[in-house]
């Protein structure tokens, strides 16, 4: 979702986010309520032309997404080879790969401010107790945004480190870094006043 | 290379501003036990005004105290007659302000969706939010990236990413706190074009000397006070020689 979206004009982009999430809550309640070879199977498919067809997403876009957890979908495979057999080990992969894709799918053809519109319209009813959609939605944007860039300034330390002698996974990196965030942290405060966060929140808007 | 008067209009997205005029009347500011700034008196008219310095003289702070992003500890910054300390979020309105790591200040995941944010803030409707980004994503060449992720832009892109995240709220004046600190020459001077072309009276925090050549005035700021103030011609060559 950091770096996923793809821009396009296709009718899944054009869906609403709405839509495409419930879309994929009902695949995956589906796929585990019907642990079915030709059920998953077939939802596998079903993902696959939504996306390179119907999104017109190239498939390295999609296959970007599932290079991450190939060794645990052997592992998981392998696991039920051993404690259950190969017809149940395939269908939790499958059903595990298709989840996967589809949920590439939505976050390349959905915009992160659509993705957080509708984060706040499910929060909304929670407003009678004092909950703010908006700070949630803010909150949820901001935390896609910075997970990068502490990933960066903690690449930089390590690198710091290295060069002077360090070696391996240090412990010592965590202080740096957390000095680090909070500085980010107390920039990132008086840059969101400065940008009139403090201002009374108004609904987003779907698309900037 | 140079940020000097004004031309017309250059991200476009507004009528022409009116002046802003800023006012600081006997201004001290202690973080703490330690102060940074003692008794800071000036009137702020003019439409390029530098601030140069040592590291720790306290012009970050002066910066920020012309937007209420920081209250003096005693004195009273105006901003056209609004009290920062009791008015900050009509003051934030008129003065924007850039930051000198652009990190700190893009909020959100996307290019697009950061300009928009502060409009979003101001209840703007989402019709004319979606012009005025377009407007001011082109004035600014970063079209071609509005759906990229910020993380992925150079660091001249942020930094003018997080110009024009302030310039679309239409500011009257706009506060640079270092704004090419963490630049290259080709993007340092991408920015001082950016800063020289804009509409709106600005204050620049800087040490690159020669950006200031232009400019109306420039204050120097000593051990948290105002240690000269007059034209560059004037107060540069006058710092330099201080610097040794």
């Amino acid at each position: 979702m950091l770096s996923l979206y793809r821009p396009g004009t296709s009718p899944v982009h054009r869906a609403r986010a709405g839509l495409k999430l419930a879309g994929l809550a009902a695949l995956g309640t589906g796929l585990f309520a019907v642990p079915r070879i030709e059920v998953v199977l077939a939802a596998l498919a079903a993902v696959l032309a939504t996306g390179l067809l119907l999104g017109r997403l190239p498939a390295g876009a999609l296959w970007a997404q599932v290079r991450p957890v190939w060794l645990l979908l052997a592992g998981l495979f392998g696991f039920h080879l051993l404690v259950t057999d190969a017809l149940t080990g395939t269908v939790a992969v499958l059903r595990l790969l298709a989840l996967v894709l589809a949920a590439a799918v939505v976050t390349a053809t959905t915009r992160v401010t659509e993705l957080v519109a509708v984060v706040e319209w499910l929060l909304r009813p929670l407003e009678v107790v004092g909950v703010r959609p908006a700070r949630v939605g803010l909150l949820v944007a901001m935390t896609l945004r910075f997970i990068p860039v502490v990933a960066e300034r903690a690449a930089r330390i390590r690198e710091a480190q290295a060069a002077r002698g360090a070696s391996g996974v240090r412990l010592g990196l965590l202080v740096p870094l957390l000095v680090q965030v909070l500085q980010l942290a107390h920039t990132l405060g008086e840059a969101l006043d400065a940008r009139g966060a403090d201002d009374v929140p108004v609904r987003r808007p779907r698309r900037a | 290379m140079r940020w000097g008067r004004p031309g017309a209009g250059a991200a476009g997205t507004a009528p022409p501003l009116p002046r802003t005029d800023v006012e600081l009347r006997e201004v001290t500011h202690a973080y703490g036990d330690r102060t940074v700034l003692t008794g800071v008196s000036l009137t702020l008219t003019e439409s390029r005004i530098g601030v140069i310095g040592a590291n720790g003289s306290g012009k970050s702070t002066f910066a920020r105290l012309l937007n209420g992003l920081v209250v003096p500890t005693a004195g009273t910054v105006l901003v056209d007659g609004l009290d920062t300390r009791t008015q900050a979020r009509e003051v934030r309105r008129r003065v924007g302000f850039v930051f000198q790591d652009p990190d700190a200040q893009i909020v959100h995941p996307t290019v697009a969706e950061d300009v928009a944010f502060g409009l979003t803030n101001q209840g703007v409707p989402a019709g004319e939010i979606a012009r005025r980004v377009d407007e001011v994503l082109v004035a600014y060449g970063l079209d071609g990236h509005r759906d990229h992720p910020a993380h992925l832009l150079s660091g001249g892109q942020k930094q003018l990413l997080a110009i024009a995240g302030v310039l679309v709220m239409a500011p009257q004046r706009v506060v640079f706190d270092e704004p090419t600190t963490l630049l290259d020459l080709r993007n340092t001077r991408r920015v001082a074009r950016v800063v020289d072309g804009l509409e709106q009276d600005v204050v620049v925090v800087t040490h690159h000397l020669e950006l200031l050549a232009g400019f109306d005035r420039v204050l120097v700021f000593e051990d948290g006070r105002v240690a000269a103030d007059g034209t560059p011609a004037e107060t540069v060559p006058w710092y330099v020689a201080r610097c040794g």
